[in-house]
């Protein structure tokens, strides 16, 4: 049987005892796959399995609690999971998780940049390690390879890191390590170039907050600091200070959970690599505790812990 | 420096009640000079230092800015400046990246009782600071081609 008809019967056969199933299904034309929200059996043969899955559904999780649901997840969406857990935002007893390995997400703007024009997708198929897409009549050749996420080039979590139910065959990682090279190479620009960098960046953040609202992690939603009067921490102007303040507040919250599912980057609708900033405070808290988020479900994310000893912070301050 | 001067800079201080921030008072009681630029804004402990009062200082319009509660061990919480060393030596870490050069803040500690290691962190940091120079404006945009336009018109 194959992966996506295993996962369904595995669906199928849990959905009873569940309010609702997240998953994927087919969204506005056949590239876009969309949220699926499976509450019948004829929802579930809606379900789609593959690299057009980009979605992260662990994002829906806080917000369903006291609810009893079914998720489908990705490797990375799996480590969502794990730290949701790990913050008690998410009850482990409420949630049934199904897993599967995947092989990488196409991104989006490198399927854009291939065609040219987005609009007029006819039809998407995936061919051994090729996505084809028709578009304007013209047949394209994608090899995944190539149009996958950067996420899925460095993943060393392909499979489910926690799952009730685990279909398929285990990947291997993709690298051994991250070495967080982006980050060094960006960081070989002098200060004057990254200060200019993000202000241009940031100059084109339209406040649309779907950064924020894509990322399973941020909870608060309603209650963002970034929208509060009382203290007002960012104003409603659209210089860049307070767009790249409320960049500030997202990372600064994420310090030391962040899994990097890039959910907030795909989301963002004019295409800032936001998942930059997150990766640098990654790349320091692996150093300086050597914690990943998102692995462990028993471990406490660092910032809410310490060590009367740390091993790598200089004692006698500066 | 008197601030009539007009050489001063903009550094904010955090100082926690306990320990630095009557480092500070001492410091003052015992009339050892210190440069004028620091505004201090007390805080109940380091541990309330959000790494984001940093960074909203620096964003806004801040040369510098100085974190200094109780030695680790001392705290008057006893756990309060364990989590702020965590979060401040990420946040400090993290700079590089923005662009905005790390030496315009540091994190540190004083007790209260030390009045001559306050005079020194402050003179120290209001140096390097003045060494720095004033910090570039984070709240105008890169090229802000009007105002280039305006200025050759
Ligand atoms: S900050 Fe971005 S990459 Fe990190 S968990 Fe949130 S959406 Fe995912
Ligand atoms: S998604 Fe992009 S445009 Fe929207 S608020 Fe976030 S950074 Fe700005």
């Amino acid at each position: 049987m194959s992966v996506i008809d295993e996962l369904k019967s595995a669906i199928k056969a849990k959905l009873s005892e569940l309010d609702l199933v997240i998953g994927w299904g087919p969204g506005f034309d056949p590239l876009h796959a969309t949220p699926l929200f499976m509450r019948c059996e004829k929802d579930v043969d809606k379900l789609l399995w593959g690299p057009l899955n980009v979605h992260n559904p662990a994002t829906y999780l806080p917000g369903l609690k006291g609810k009893k649901v079914g998720v489908v997840v990705k490797g990375c969406d799996s480590r969502s999971v794990i730290e949701l857990l790990q913050e008690k935002l998410v009850k482990r007893e409420e949630l049934v998780i199904f897993g599967a390995p995947c092989a990488g997400v196409i991104d989006m703007g490198k399927v854009r940049r291939a065609l040219g024009d987005l609009d007029k997708v006819n039809a998407v198929s995936i061919e051994g390690d090729n996505v084809v897409v028709t578009a304007g009549g013209k047949q394209h050749t994608l090899p995944l390879a190539e149009v996958a996420a950067d996420k899925c080039g460095r993943c060393r979590y392909h499979n489910a890191l926690i799952s009730d139910v685990f279909v398929g065959e285990h990947l291997p990682p993709s690298v051994e390590q991250d070495d967080y090279a982006d980050v060094e190479a960006f960081e070989s620009q002098s200060l004057e170039e990254r200060n200019a960098y993000w202000k241009r960046e940031m100059q084109r953040c339209i406040r649309c907050y779907a950064c924020r609202n894509a990322c399973p992690l941020c909870v608060c939603r309603d209650h963002c600091i970034a929208q509060s009067r009382d203290p007002h921490w960012i104003g409603q102007g659209d210089n860049v200070g307070d767009k790249w303040m409320f960049q500030m507040i997202h990372a600064q919250h994420l310090a030391g959970r962040c899994t990097e599912c890039g959910e907030c980057q795909r989301a963002c609708p004019v295409g800032i690599p936001l998942l930059a900033l997150k990766r640098k405070l990654n790349k320091e808290i692996k150093e300086l505790f050597d914690y990943e988020a998102g692995v462990d479900p028993n471990a406490c994310p660092p910032l809410q812990s310490f060590k009367v000893e740390e091993e790598h912070i200089n004692e006698r301050g500066w | 420096m008197p601030a009539s001067a007009g050489s001063e800079l903009r550094i904010v201080g955090f100082l926690c009640n306990w320990c630095s921030y009557g480092g500070a008072d001492t410091a003052g009681v015992g009339r050892f000079t210190q440069p004028t630029d620091l505004r201090i804004i007390r805080v109940p402990c380091s541990g309330r230092i959000d790494p984001l009062f940093v960074v909203k200082a620096l964003m806004g319009g801040a040369d510098g800015v100085l974190v200094s509660g109780c030695h680790p061990r001392d705290c008057h919480y006893s756990q309060g400046n364990f989590y702020a060393r965590r979060r401040l030596e990420v946040l400090k870490r993290f700079l590089p990246t923005l662009g905005i050069d790390p030496k315009r803040f540091e994190y540190t500690w004083v007790s209260a009782s030390e009045g001559q290691r306050w005079q020194s962190v402050v003179t120290k940091f209001t140096e390097q600071i003045h060494a720095l120079g004033p910090a570039p404006n984070q709240c105008r945009s890169a090229q802000a081609p009007q105002e280039a336009e305006r200025s050759a018109g």
